[in-house]
């Protein structure tokens, strides 16, 4: 099969003779109670047919109002200070806004972050597609309906007839992104702007939707705007990339070369902050882009990124750089590129291991065959003798952690990941199973359990805004489980308190602050703190950095290296994100509907993965590096309702390499491999492995390289 | 949808079941003995203990309770004991008169309140919304002898365009009772019409900042169309339920304006006859209140369910 991917690269280079969207000097301004902020500063983007132009940049960066400055959708007060925007040969800011709404929805189209949201929950899906055709085709009811029809189908919609009558509640995440891209479709438009249309997604679900927007704008030519903040999501399916920083762009160029030269400081701090599949914290620690992006009020004199520069001179500072063309099409805001071609590739710090791999410490954590059930109320048909089902979110999992390790925990969302740390830590009462902490068997209930079990373990949670006391000041946060679990006296934990935000890198009058003056990263730091003033032998973080922006992450994860080097503390560590679990962890356990199924040393479960689930994980991830070549194995589908289990192997009926009616019927065995990597799978070991060749990530020496 | 139905259903017979007892019980807490009421204070030890045995009242209360619902049930609601005559026509004709007011009512502030409200969220923080929610709030806190009484100050004795007085003779017609249900009708929609306004107002505007509003607003739908098809659908639910419960209030709770109007709706025969200790007559009529406002929450949780397709198709 030719891969799609491939195809739609070679018109990287082709010349964009006349842009559909050419907006020049764009400057957008909002009014606020201290004066006009301008966000957006003095950008220029064109964009040609058939391109893929990808906008990356940290949140606050500017992308979205951008984005929405360029379809004249601004919020009240916001307004296009200075610029102009061509779609074609229409001047959109000399359209009325009756006039724009013909454009909106026919030449241009929105797909947006979070298609739970963006899609009407009271209007059946195909009337949601059908009456863009109706307005804008002129179609009459019934053509609009094939209309729909044919879009969904167009957006490989698994049985799109019924799909039309159904409502959101109803679909999944990845199904309901796949009809907001027929909506955008549906008119066939010159541009199409998409904000971050796979962040709320899956990494499996966000691989599939990325392999459709690839196929789809090769056969629809149009224009596409991808903002992200996801470098890999901009290797794998754009053209040309544009580097934004609080609201100006720092380099823009064709993928190949700005991922290749990276010619400006950003540019390598964003790459530098992502943690690589291939690499971990033993390897190599994350570089994090230190400080914030400056609001738009309180930018420096010279160069906007100087402040946060690894490479700032005094010259810098001086003077703001312009945007200037280096090469053909490859523009950069520093003014020292050229020694940045010279300083080459270094983007992450190798790390020298203090220890030599330590022999396996004592054991911290036996968790055997922990099930929880949670039973489905049948309401009032139990009166009539009705029987509540059962939702089996863990069914048998079982993991032993020892002294200062990682043991990451990976799996799509809804396969039972959290529930199963809330197990441990005692705040969902498992089903059945034993929960040993220090050979000391816990009682299920957080409740129950002593103080010193309570300070032995603690958890970080995914949410630092929902997870700090909004009338605490951060300090007080931090200081109460020193209270409760320590028993220490006053003026210890002032001590105490000062010395933890000093290992979390905050600064001592953050003590006094409230939740809401920290920002997102600040907050998970104060969290982090709290988890390790109780001086624990356990942590469970569950999803700790996912809401968080990349150089944020970078610099949380060096945090907990750090931490767990110096405390000999050991992680329960959460994520759907597969590259930074591979950076945290020793050990990885692959979850897929409350059962593990592969687990292992990193090492072992990744290099090459040998489950075909993992093997599909891994394969999903977009990795930020054009030149890396990936297997696309795709995962149908999502992960099935955990109250209706399939029989067999419960990942036969997604599995790409099932083998027949034994993996529909039969439990699949463990086998084990070397170093107590363990795999269960109907498939013999050896038969995996040959599947995998030398790995999943290749580099190809040359063009082409084989396909799989 | 059936299943939800059915449950509705179902806690609305228990609420009724349980409204039951509570009345029974509580009337039989009143003051006073039944069989000594009816005789006045003048009877005679004999003929009130005859009478007690007539009506049943030596019975334990269990039997009591059972063979005045059973009764209820089928239609048979007693005698009042002020007049005399079958209670069940003259509260029948009373809940008619108050639904004739009702019905006028719910059809100015409804659609006024919601049209006001979309107007102040579409406006919102700007004149019209101060306006409209500023005014609206005046109106609720104002009392309704107050209003009633501006109203027929300056639209009845000033203008002379309506009638002060409401007293229609009990078996009017809608046609006949037209004008004289105008004015109790609009006062009671400056109460009404402040909740309403609200209601929608927030609704509105937790609606219009959604992303399937912005989305459909990207769609290039004319602006009208993603008002009433995308915004209204959502943002109208809670005022759903206002309205429901707005009916219950319309036909058993408005004893003031009835009697600053002289109306003789469903409000003031039950001050009427608590007044008058006439038991049977206050039984029935707070079974029939009970049974409103259930049926019009009824009605609220189907409308609520037809709109809103997580209840009506599940999972």
């Amino acid at each position: 099969m030719p891969d799609p991917a491939a195809d739609f690269k070679i018109k990287e280079n082709q010349d964009i003779c006349r842009p559909v969207l050419d907006a020049r000097d764009i400057t957008v301004t909002y009014r606020t109670e201290k004066g006009p902020l301008h966000t957006v500063r003095n950008v220029n983007l064109q964009i040609g047919s058939g391109e893929i132009y990808g906008l990356v940049g940290e949140s606050g960066s500017g992308k979205s109002t951008l984005a929405r400055a360029l379809v004249r959708y601004l919020p009240a007060n916001g307004i296009l200070s200075s610029g102009s925007v061509h779609l074609g040969d229409t001047d959109l800011l000399a359209l009325t806004k009756a006039e724009m709404r013909k454009v909106w929805g026919a030449r241009v189209t929105m797909v947006h972050q979070d298609p739970n949201a963006a899609i009407n929950p009271a209007i059946p899906i195909g009337e949601q597609i059908a009456e863009v055709a109706r307005i804008h085709l002129h179609m009459n009811k019934n053509d609009a309906k094939d209309k729909a029809m044919e879009m969904l189908n167009k957006v490989r919609m698994p049985d799109p007839e019924s799909v039309a009558r159904r409502y959101a509640h109803q679909l999944s995440g990845g199904m309901l992104q796949r009809v907001l891209i027929a909506i955008a479709m549906t008119t066939n438009p010159e541009l199409l702007i998409m904000d971050e249309p796979t962040t709320a997604l899956d990494v499996t679900t966000e691989a599939v939707i990325l392999d459709l927007i690839g196929e789809l704008m090769f056969e629809y030519n149009t224009a596409i705007l991808y903002i992200t903040h996801n470098l890999g999501v901009v290797a794998r399916v754009c053209n040309r990339v544009g580097v934004l920083y609080a609201g100006e762009i720092m380099e823009e160029g064709c993928i190949s070369r700005v991922f290749k030269n990276k010619l400006h400081p950003y540019t390598r701090g964003l790459l530098g902050c992502v943690p690589r599949v291939d690499a971990n914290k033993k390897d190599i620690s994350l570089k994090a882009i230190p400080g914030y992006i400056p609001r738009p009020d309180q930018l420096p004199h010279g160069c906007i990124f100087a402040p946060r520069c690894e490479l700032v001179e005094p010259a810098c500072e001086e003077k703001r750089p312009s945007l200037i063309e280096i090469e053909s099409g490859h523009l950069t805001a520093c003014r020292r590129h050229e020694e940045l071609k010279k300083i080459g590739d270094v983007v992450a710090d190798t790390r020298e291991s203090h220890e030599e791999e330590a022999e396996y410490g004592e054991l911290v954590l036996d968790a055997r065959n922990i099930k929880k059930y949670f039973p489905v109320s049948a309401g009032l048909s139990s009166i009539f003798g009705g029987k509540g089902s059962e939702v089996k979110a863990v069914d048998d999992m079982s993991v032993r952690m020892r002294r200062s390790f990682t043991m990451g925990i990976v799996g799509e969302s809804g396969c039972g990941k959290t529930t199963f740390a809330r197990c441990i830590m005692g705040l969902e009462q498992a089903t059945s199973g034993e929960i040993e902490l220090e050979g000391e068997l816990l009682p299920y209930s957080v409740a129950k359990r002593s103080w010193e079990t309570l300070r032995k373990m603690q958890m970080v949670f995914q949410n630092p805004d929902a997870s700090l006391n909004p009338q605490h000041p951060a300090g007080e946060s931090v200081g109460r489980p020193l209270i409760l679990l320590r028993d220490m006296s006053r003026k210890q934990v002032q001590e105490r308190v000062k010395e933890l935000f000093q290992a979390v890198n905050l600064p001592e009058d953050f003590i006094n602050r409230l939740p809401h003056e920290l920002s997102g990263g600040e907050k998970q730091r104060v969290a982090i703190a709290r988890a390790f003033a109780a001086d624990p032998i356990l942590m469970v973080c569950d999803e700790p950095i996912s809401s968080l922006d990349v150089s944020v992450q970078a610099s949380l994860m060096n945090l907990l290296v750090d931490l767990q080097e110096s405390q000999g503390t050991s992680y329960l560590f959460i994520s759907h994100d597969l590259a930074a679990v591979r950076h945290l962890s020793d050990w990885i356990a692959v979850v897929y509907l409350g059962r593990l199924w592969e687990i292992g040393s990193a090492e072992d479960v990744f290099v090459p993965p040998c489950h075909p689930y993992t093997e599909a994980l891994l394969s999903a991830i977009p990795i930020p590096d054009p030149d890396i070549r990936q297997d696309s194995i795709r995962l149908k589908g999502s992960v099935p309702s955990a109250m209706n289990i399939p029989s067999g192997c419960r990942f036969h009926t997604r599995c790409p390499r099932k083998i027949g009616p034994i993996c529909e019927n039969e439990e699949p065995p463990w086998q084990d491999a070397e170093n107590y990597h363990q795999i269960c799978c109907h498939i013999p070991l050896a038969e995996l492995r040959s599947l995998q060749g030398e790995g999943l990530i290749k580099k190809p020496q040359s063009a082409g390289g084989d396909s799989k | 949808m059936t299943s939800y139905l059915i449950r509705r259903i179902g806690f609305i017979l228990i609420t009724l079941v349980l409204a039951s007892i509570i009345i029974f019980s509580v009337t039989q807490f009143l003051p006073g003995d039944v069989a000594g009421i009816i005789l006045g204070q003048f009877a005679t030890e004999t003929a009130i203990a005859n009478l007690r045995e007539e009506l049943g009242l030596n019975q334990p209360l269990h039997i009591q309770y059972l063979s005045w619902a059973g009764g209820f049930i089928q239609g048979d609601w007693g005698n009042s004991l002020t007049s005399r005559m079958p209670i069940r026509p003259i509260v029948m004709e009373r809940l008619g008169n108050s639904a004739m007011l009702a019905g006028m009512a719910l059809l100015i502030y409804v659609p006024l309140g919601i049209i006001l409200g979309v107007i102040a969220a579409l406006k919102r923080d700007k004149l019209p919304d101060q306006l409209i929610s500023g005014v609206s709030m005046a109106f609720v806190g104002l009392p309704e002898f107050v209003s009633g009484l501006l109203l027929i100050t300056f639209l009845a004795i000033g203008l002379e365009w309506f009638p002060a007085n409401s007293s229609i003779s009990p078996d009017s017609t809608f046609r006949e009772a037209f004008p004289y249900l105008v004015l109790p009708a609009i006062t009671v929609s400056l109460t009404g019409l402040g909740y309403i306004a609200r209601m929608t107002r927030s609704g509105t505007i937790d609606v219009l900042r959604t992303d399937y509003v912005r989305a459909a607003d990207l769609k290039g739908l004319p602006a009208w169309q993603v008002l009433i098809k995308h915004v209204l659908r959502n943002s109208l639910l809670p005022t759903v339920t206002v309205v429901a419960m707005g009916i219950g209030w319309l036909l058993g709770g408005l004893i003031v304006t009835e009697a600053v109007y002289g109306y003789p709706g469903l409000g003031r025969l039950i001050v009427f006859s608590i007044q008058r200790q006439d038991l049977p007559m206050i039984q029935a009529c707070s079974m029939i209140v009970v049974a409103v406002y259930s049926i019009s929450n009824l009605i609220a949780d189907i409308l609520y369910g037809l709109l809103n397709p997580r209840i009506r198709v599940g999972e």
